[in-house]
């Protein structure tokens, strides 16, 4: 399982209620489900990865977070997981709004455009980056909206989102986050976790 | 309807059954089959419902018709349903024509077929007939109850009014309210019925004639209502029946003509046409929502089932968007669900044919419904 899943299941309390937004084939879900007892549902747009995830025992409905989160009632899990998917949305701001809503919590990741090899890459080379966690050529990338961590940080100031922890990840190496340190992990981290309310 | 039913497993339910149009019935016949075996800890039976032309022979080869069991597809040794783990029951419904008690059945106060005197029956009255079978198997909970069509209905409304009966569910292909479009559907395939003049106000059972005209047409036009329009393209087109160019006649020049004549003829021989009735206006009344004051949640409160809803693509009959408002429900009311829509173009009736996604996807979740529920 990828460092960032790690992760993400360490901020989620035992015995929790989780909806994964885009679970894909499941693999964190199973991780919570049985190392956490965590009840976990899931969505995912992908139908092969929802008949993976359905062989596995687990509850996951085939859908589009874009336009079926609206199913999901007020606050009727503990938390919401949208693993670096945001950046895939029309309106990543109305998703967001919809984990908000849907969760007590929400933890959300975003491969960061701001990581320096991203920045390198247009900088030195002239050409749109691509690397491990945005391996798309320009033409093909599902990534409509990319951000940098700092941008995120930014919206969630914004919209009066409150952060209750950020969490850098380069090399498998983590690091936390903070009002003081943002401009350099913007430029260390490849993927940043924010765990959201 | 030719066939002559007999050597079949029956279960005679005493208990007295009030139904929905509020007559009580009593020391019925429910007629049954089962394949597997049921395991010491009874803990690895499935309930098969069938559609509206089904019965009890799910599997195998069908011993009263001599045809393949309508969902072989899916139950046997090493399928989706795998009799050799499972214990798979099915029943013929309530109202139905293969042994359960229904409209051909003798009257005694008046030694004549009840024809339209038989009470008209709902969803619920046929899933509560059955329910009688888990008593008689002594399974207290089921492992899984599922069916495609009006099995599926079956399947949701046994959920809600049975939750502690079943560990999981898989509703296929289905809808927890008819449509004004279902119920039109159906309409049309009763007034072709009603329309022969053998059908005789359902009072045929002691004449040599039956409404078999009647109900091939109603038979043909459910049928095209199973297909999808690609479907149907891509097996007949435009294709000639054994001929180079049209007849100028009304005989069957296309080949699509010619299929649903056999359709529809060969299906009388095996079904009896006032059961046709009965139970398409069962399926009419279904109405799930109706049920509850406050409509599809309150149906699926305290629901500790889990379920897998199901739905085909180029399904027109039951279109996706009647089981996404199932699946809806079901999460409002904070229910386990799982949800897949089977990209094929085979219809409606993809849950009858051979579609491997379908199979393999009913199988993952039956399997590991097992391993959870038999820790």
């Amino acid at each position: 399982m990828k460092s960032e899943f790690k992760i993400i299941a360490s901020l989620l309390p035992n015995n929790s209620r989780v909806l994964d937004v885009g679970c894909g084939d499941g693999t964190l879900m199973n991780f919570l489900s049985n190392e956490k007892n965590i009840d976990v549902r899931g969505l995912e747009l992908n139908e092969k990865n929802v008949e993976i995830c359905i062989s596995k025992g687990l509850s996951v409905i085939e859908g589009n977070a874009e336009t079926e989160l609206g199913q999901f009632p007020n606050k009727s899990f503990d938390f919401v997981i949208l693993s670096q998917t945001l950046q895939a949305f029309y309106n990543p701001v109305t998703v967001l709004d919809h984990l908000l809503r849907i969760g007590k919590a929400s933890i959300v990741s975003i491969p960061n455009f701001g990581y320096w090899r991203v920045r390198s890459s247009l900088l030195f080379k002239g050409r749109m980056p691509e690397t491990i966690s945005l391996p798309y050529k320009w033409f093909d990338t599902p990534n409509l909206h990319m951000c940098t961590i700092k941008d995120f940080y930014e919206l969630c100031n914004d919209k009066n989102i409150n952060m209750k922890k950020i969490i850098g990840i380069n090399n498998n190496k983590t690091s936390l986050i903070n009002n003081n340190n943002i401009s350099l992990k913007n430029l260390f981290s490849e993927v940043g976790i924010f765990l959201i309310s | 309807m030719n066939f002559k039913i007999e050597n079949i497993k029956q279960l005679i339910v005493k208990k007295p059954l009030k139904l929905d149009c509020g007559k009580t019935i009593k020391d019925f016949p429910l007629a049954y089959e089962t394949y597997g075996k049921l395991s010491e800890k009874k803990d690895n039976a499935i309930l098969v419902f069938h559609a509206l032309t089904g019965d009890q022979f799910a599997s195998g080869i069908n011993p009263i018709t001599k045809r393949e069991g309508w969902w072989d597809t899916a139950i046997g040794s090493g399928k989706a349903l795998d009799t050799n783990k499972y214990f798979v029951i099915c029943a013929n419904v309530l109202g139905g024509c293969m042994g359960t008690f229904g409209p051909k059945n003798i009257d005694e106060s008046t030694n004549e077929p009840y024809g339209l005197s038989f009470p008209v029956i709902t969803i619920k009255d046929i899933v509560k007939a059955q329910e009688s079978l888990l008593d008689h198997f002594k399974i207290k909970k089921l492992l899984c109850a599922t069916g495609g069509s009006m099995g599926g209905m079956q399947a949701l409304q046994f959920c809600a009014s049975f939750p502690d009966r079943t560990f999981s569910a898989i509703p296929i292909a289905c809808s927890s309210s008819h449509s004004a479009q279902n119920i039109a559907l159906n309409e049309l395939a009763r007034q072709a019925i009603m329309a022969d003049p053998d059908w005789n106000n359902g009072d045929y059972g002691k004449a040599k004639k039956s409404p078999k005209n009647g109900l091939a047409v109603a038979r043909m036009a459910g049928h095209i209502s199973y297909l999808s329009e690609s479907g149907l393209q891509e097996k007949f087109g435009r294709k000639l029946q054994e001929k180079a160019d049209y007849e100028f006649s009304f005989d069957a020049d296309f080949q699509v003509e010619s299929y649903l004549r056999h359709q529809g003829y060969s299906f009388v021989d095996r079904f009896d046409a006032n059961t046709y009735l009965y139970i398409t206006r069962a399926m009419d009344y279904f109405d799930l929502s109706r049920q509850y004051k406050n409509g599809l949640t309150e149906a699926f409160s305290n629901q500790e089932t889990k379920f897998l809803i199901v739905s085909f693509s180029s399904d027109w009959l039951y279109p996706t968007k009647h089981s996404k408002d199932i699946v809806i429900a079901l999460n409002a009311s904070g229910a386990n669900v799982a949800f897949a829509e089977i990209k094929t173009d085979k219809g409606h009736d993809s849950f009858l044919v051979n579609e491997p996604k379908f199979l393999t996807t009913i199988k993952g979740f039956i399997d590991s419904s097992y391993d959870s529920y038999k820790k």
